[in-house]
């Protein structure tokens, strides 16, 4: 129970990390079905139908469910902390944006049992995911699902902005504030402004799907090249929403087991505002098959390749803080290490996409997939693991265990490479992607055979890392305050895991990496910037999941609403929208019910904090 | 200026010699690493080019953090602090304008490659103009100059240019042949596309489908056919022939009335609704995926081919459009091979 109504932003973080690393999981478990599927020509292990609903479901799941509640695992955990304060600014609007996530995933994947999953590509791309050629309800649970789960999004990006524009602690100045506060920040603001985007693309598509609009068919005098346009400015911004937190982990990893200051902070700063700023300039380098033209071609390859300019800085700034450092290779830098040169493939990759009489040749090819699983696993992911490993004993007071830590890495990063590297020449040999088998004697068994293989590796990999949580999580919680000795921002101040109220008192911020800066001029802790007082908290409530329960309900009805059902009762109930205007009753009541009610929160005396 | 020059130098020799292991990839009918025309090799340069690039900046990337993690590891009672270095102005500047250099390596030639693509030749009398229509699961080519149009099997006069005008008649496709050209989307009508290319060499060329349409996306292949000028003549002419149909006025009559509603040969049946069948003998396989090829270990014969679709369809192909031969169309055992039979049997010269 105090789960679910928990508005702490540490235990929404571990909530994001369960849900996160639940479909994280299902993801996983359906990219071993598609590599099962592809280890041999002409294979019979799924059909074809199949085939297509696990590849939508795979990206969308991974995307949408699992790696993104996992980097808001992360900022929830870490942000408040590392920029001295109590709680993010909405605590009520956290709990919200987990709960809509967790029941827009469900949703989702309430699709596998109820009668077929979305099957037109992570893209959707119109007409194939059209009433008329994806006749099943998957497509509209695709809409619905990520339409709820997006607002979670939404919801967790706007509070992340105003958390960190007005709770930093007193002097931390923008230009003071860690790399993973920045990337954040930036993250959040590029939230603010791609996921509209996709929120109007699921409206319109919903509406053609459900209500019979036009909006992507020709024939009604819509186009489906518009569907393209608005999924791309939504979706390749999507790539820096995931990508920039990454940076910022391997920003505050590195430095740490370097013992040495991130190397030109400035730049990097810069580096993130601009890779962000170019990210919305981009997004039709997706599309230079779809017709259109020399001049758009021309333009969006050149803006493209432009982004490669900032990544590199990125890239030889992390070197060279390593450079003259003494780097400890713990699991969590293991990964950060792993993490450069194999995003430095990715990105290198990505600029050789950008060249679009190159790319008429890469696109829709397993030259695409691997690029992309390059910059999404092996920069994203190993980007988590090296943030998991180095802030769980903050999240939970325990160590994860190097060893187990250290095999997961090495599983995990050999068969990474041998999954994905093998793809760029599939793709080059001429092995299209989204093929749910292929004809003998191209050339292309034995290479699909390696990537089969490596997929199991990295399977073994997370089983690994699994065990090693199972295992951490029966140890007693005594990890220090600083456990990694040279930590070098706010959240190392406080004890492991954090007391509720974050910090007695907050601190007072007197430069770059705050911690560090005491610790070298012989203090133990900060300097308190206030006295101790009474703490404000904000009350728990049930309010948000029940909010969650009724868009979660609103939208089912919705989706069934035309359906035809076996009782009279059911479908007089679905297709008179009696069931959405029931669930949006219970969500708007409940809004009702918080904007009426009163509720001031709770304080923490001065007497009750002596103890801790 | 001389070191630019001496860089490229260096440059030259890898280009060749990555030229050289790349073409050994795939095969020479299929591979994009194995260009068979200008327009694949114009990609394949670009390819080279930026390959070279991205393997010079790994290998400063990998040898940079070699080193580092190597020289710098914390050695055993190591406890002093390191200097804490807040960055170096000169070093982020040469790091910043190194990549823009190459960027603009790369994207001059980028640049003016796209322009280059950008010509669709549908102007040029001297090209053949063909439309292309993509279908769940097959393709239809019609040739507007010669008033013929033929599936799966795209024949093309070697050496001439072909302008292509592509569109799709439900989803979108994606129509790419990779040793010939890049891919290019078949769009519905209104956002149509154009684009061309040519094959200075005989032979036979693999096409697929590289944009999701459906259950058999992966099965949705063509071939193009390369075939000198006057073999090319003689096709045509033999395309545009009375249409051949069964011999036994039973079974021509059982063809007419179950097939010819949906297909076309030469002037008789209905266009467009399922792939022309005129001259299917001729065909290098059938559905894009049997290959008529006894010779091959993945062939066989075309009447044992056609047999296998006409059979069940639904295997072959999932999700296509044609209605079972037995169950929905009521054709026996003995019509369907003799069907088949007929269309093996119906070759172009």
């Amino acid at each position: 129970m105090d789960w679910i109504t928990t508005v702490d932003h540490k235990k929404i973080a571990v909530l994001y990390l369960w849900a996160g690393g639940f479909f994280f999981g299902i993801g996983g478990l359906e990219a071993i079905l598609i590599r099962i599927q592809l280890i041999k020509p002409m294979n019979t292990f799924l059909d074809a139908q199949t085939f297509n609903e696990l590849i939508t479901m795979h990206g969308t799941t991974m995307i949408f469910l699992g790696v993104m509640p996992i980097i808001f695992a992360l900022m929830n955990a870490v942000i408040p902390l590392q920029i001295g304060a109590r709680d993010v600014a909405f605590p009520f609007l956290n709990a919200l944006g987990f709960w809509t996530f967790l029941f827009g995933g469900l949703l989702l994947n309430l699709s596998w049992i109820m009668g077929g999953a979305p099957d037109a590509g992570w893209t959707a791309y119109t007409p194939l995911s059209s009433a008329d050629y994806s006749a099943t309800h998957g497509v509209d649970f695709y809409t619905i699902g990520l339409q709820i789960a997006g607002l979670g999004t939404l919801i967790g990006g706007i509070n992340f902005l105003a958390t960190i524009i007005t709770m930093r602690a007193p002097g931390m100045s923008f230009m003071r504030m860690p790399m993973f506060a920045w990337a954040t920040f930036i993250t959040s603001a590029i939230i603010l402004f791609a996921f509209p985007a996709i929120t109007v693309g699921l409206v319109l598509l919903t509406f053609d799907r459900i209500l019979g609009a036009n909006f992507f068919d020709v024939a009604g005098g819509g186009n489906p090249v518009l569907w393209q346009h608005i999924f791309w400015i939504f979706g390749h911004p999507e790539v820096y929403i995931l990508i920039l937190p990454a940076f910022g982990i391997i920003s505050e990893v590195i430095p740490t087991f370097s013992r040495k200051r991130l190397f030109g902070y400035s730049s990097m700063v810069f580096a993130t505002i601009l890779i962000a700023f170019l990210g919305f300039m981009v997004w039709a380098h997706h599309m230079f098959t779809t017709g259109l033209g020399p001049v758009a071609n021309a333009l969006f390859s050149v803006s493209t390749m432009l982004i490669a300019v900032p990544t590199g800085i990125k890239i030889f700034n992390w070197l060279f803080t390593m450079w003259g450092g003494q780097v400890r290779f713990t699991s969590a830098n293991l990964f950060a290490v792993g993490f450069i040169p194999t995003f430095t493939m990715g990105g290198v990759t990505g600029v050789m996409l950008a060249s679009a009489p190159a790319d008429f040749q890469f696109h829709d090819t397993y030259f695409v997939v691997a690029h992309f699983h390059y910059v999404i696993v092996g920069g994203l992911v190993l980007g988590l693991f090296s943030g998991l490993h180095y802030w769980w004993p903050k999240m939970f007071g325990r160590m994860l265990s190097e060893t187990l830590g250290k095999w997961t890495f090495w599983t995990f990063i050999i068969g990474f490479h041998m999954t994905f590297f093998v793809q760029h020449f599939l793709g080059l040999m001429g092995m299209q992607r989204r093929v749910f088998t292929y004809l003998p004697n191209q050339d292309f068994d034995l290479l699909n055979l390696i990537s089969t293989i490596g997929a199991g590796l990295m399977g073994v990999g997370m089983i690994i890392f699994l065990l090693n949580v199972f295992l951490t999580s029966r140890k007693p919680a005594d990890a220090g305050n600083d456990p990694w000795e040279d930590g070098r921002t706010l959240e190392w101040t406080i004890p492991s895991p954090p007391p509720e109220y974050n910090f007695k008192q907050t601190p007072l911020v007197r430069g770059l990496d705050a911690f560090w800066k005491e610790k070298t001029a012989g203090h133990k802790a900060m300097t308190p910037s206030e006295p101790v007082g009474s703490i404000h908290m904000p009350s728990a409530t049930p309010l948000p999941f029940v909010m969650s329960v009724g868009i979660f309900i609103a939208g089912l009805g919705f989706m069934f609403s035309r359906d035809e059902f076996g009782s009279a009762v059911m479908s007089f109930l679905f297709n008179n929208y009696i069931v959405t205007a029931l669930g949006l009753l219970i969500t708007f009541g409940s809004m009702l019910l918080r904007s009426l009610y009163d509720d001031h929160g709770w304080h923490i005396e001065p007497e009750e904090l002596e103890g801790s | 200026m001389m070191k630019m020059w001496q860089a490229g130098k260096r440059l030259l020799p890898m280009t060749a010699a990555l030229g050289l292991i790349l073409a050994g990839c795939g095969r020479e009918d299929l591979s994009v690493l194995r260009p068979q025309g200008p327009e694949a090799e114009t990609s394949f340069g670009l390819m080279k080019l930026a390959i070279t690039i991205m393997i010079v900046v790994l290998l400063i990337v990998f040898g940079i953090a070699a080193y580092v993690l190597v020289r710098y590891r914390r050695k055993p009672g190591q406890n002093e602090i390191p200097e804490q270095v807040e960055g170096s102005f000169k070093l982020e500047v040469l790091w910043t304008v190194i990549p823009l250099i190459l960027v603009v390596v790369l994207a001059v030639p980028t640049v003016k490659a796209v322009f280059a693509a950008g010509d669709d030749h549908s102007g040029d009398a001297n090209a053949v103009k063909v439309k292309v229509t993509g279908h769940q699961y097959w393709w239809e080519f019609e040739y507007t100059d010669y008033g013929i149009t033929t599936a799966q099997d795209l024949v093309i006069p070697v050496g001439k240019d072909i302008a292509f005008e592509l569109s799709t008649k439900d989803v979108l496709h994606s129509f790419w042949v990779p040793s010939l050209s890049g891919k290019i989307d078949t769009n519905p009508d209104g956002t149509t596309n154009r684009f061309s290319f040519s094959a200075p060499n005989e032979g036979v060329y693999r096409g697929k489908c590289a944009e999701l349409c459906g259950p058999s996306h992966g099965f949705m292949e063509f071939k193009v056919k390369s075939v000198s000028e006057a073999a090319f003549e003689e096709w045509i002419a033999s395309m545009k022939a009375p249409a051949v149909l069964p011999e036994d006025p039973a079974l021509a009559e059982k063809f007419r009335s179950a097939c010819l509603t949906c297909h076309a040969v030469g002037d008789q049946g209905i266009a467009g609704a399922g792939p022309d069948l005129t001259g299917i003998g001729s065909r290098e396989s059938v559905a894009g995926i049997l290959l008529n090829d006894d010779t091959r270990e993945d062939g066989a014969p075309i009447e044992e081919n056609l047999k296998t679709w006409l059979h069940d369809p639904e295997s072959v192909k999932p999700g296509n459009l044609m209605p079972d031969p037995k169950e929905e169309l009521g054709l026996t055992d003995e019509e369907i091979d003799g069907i088949a039979e007929y269309l093996a049997g119906y070759t172009l010269n």
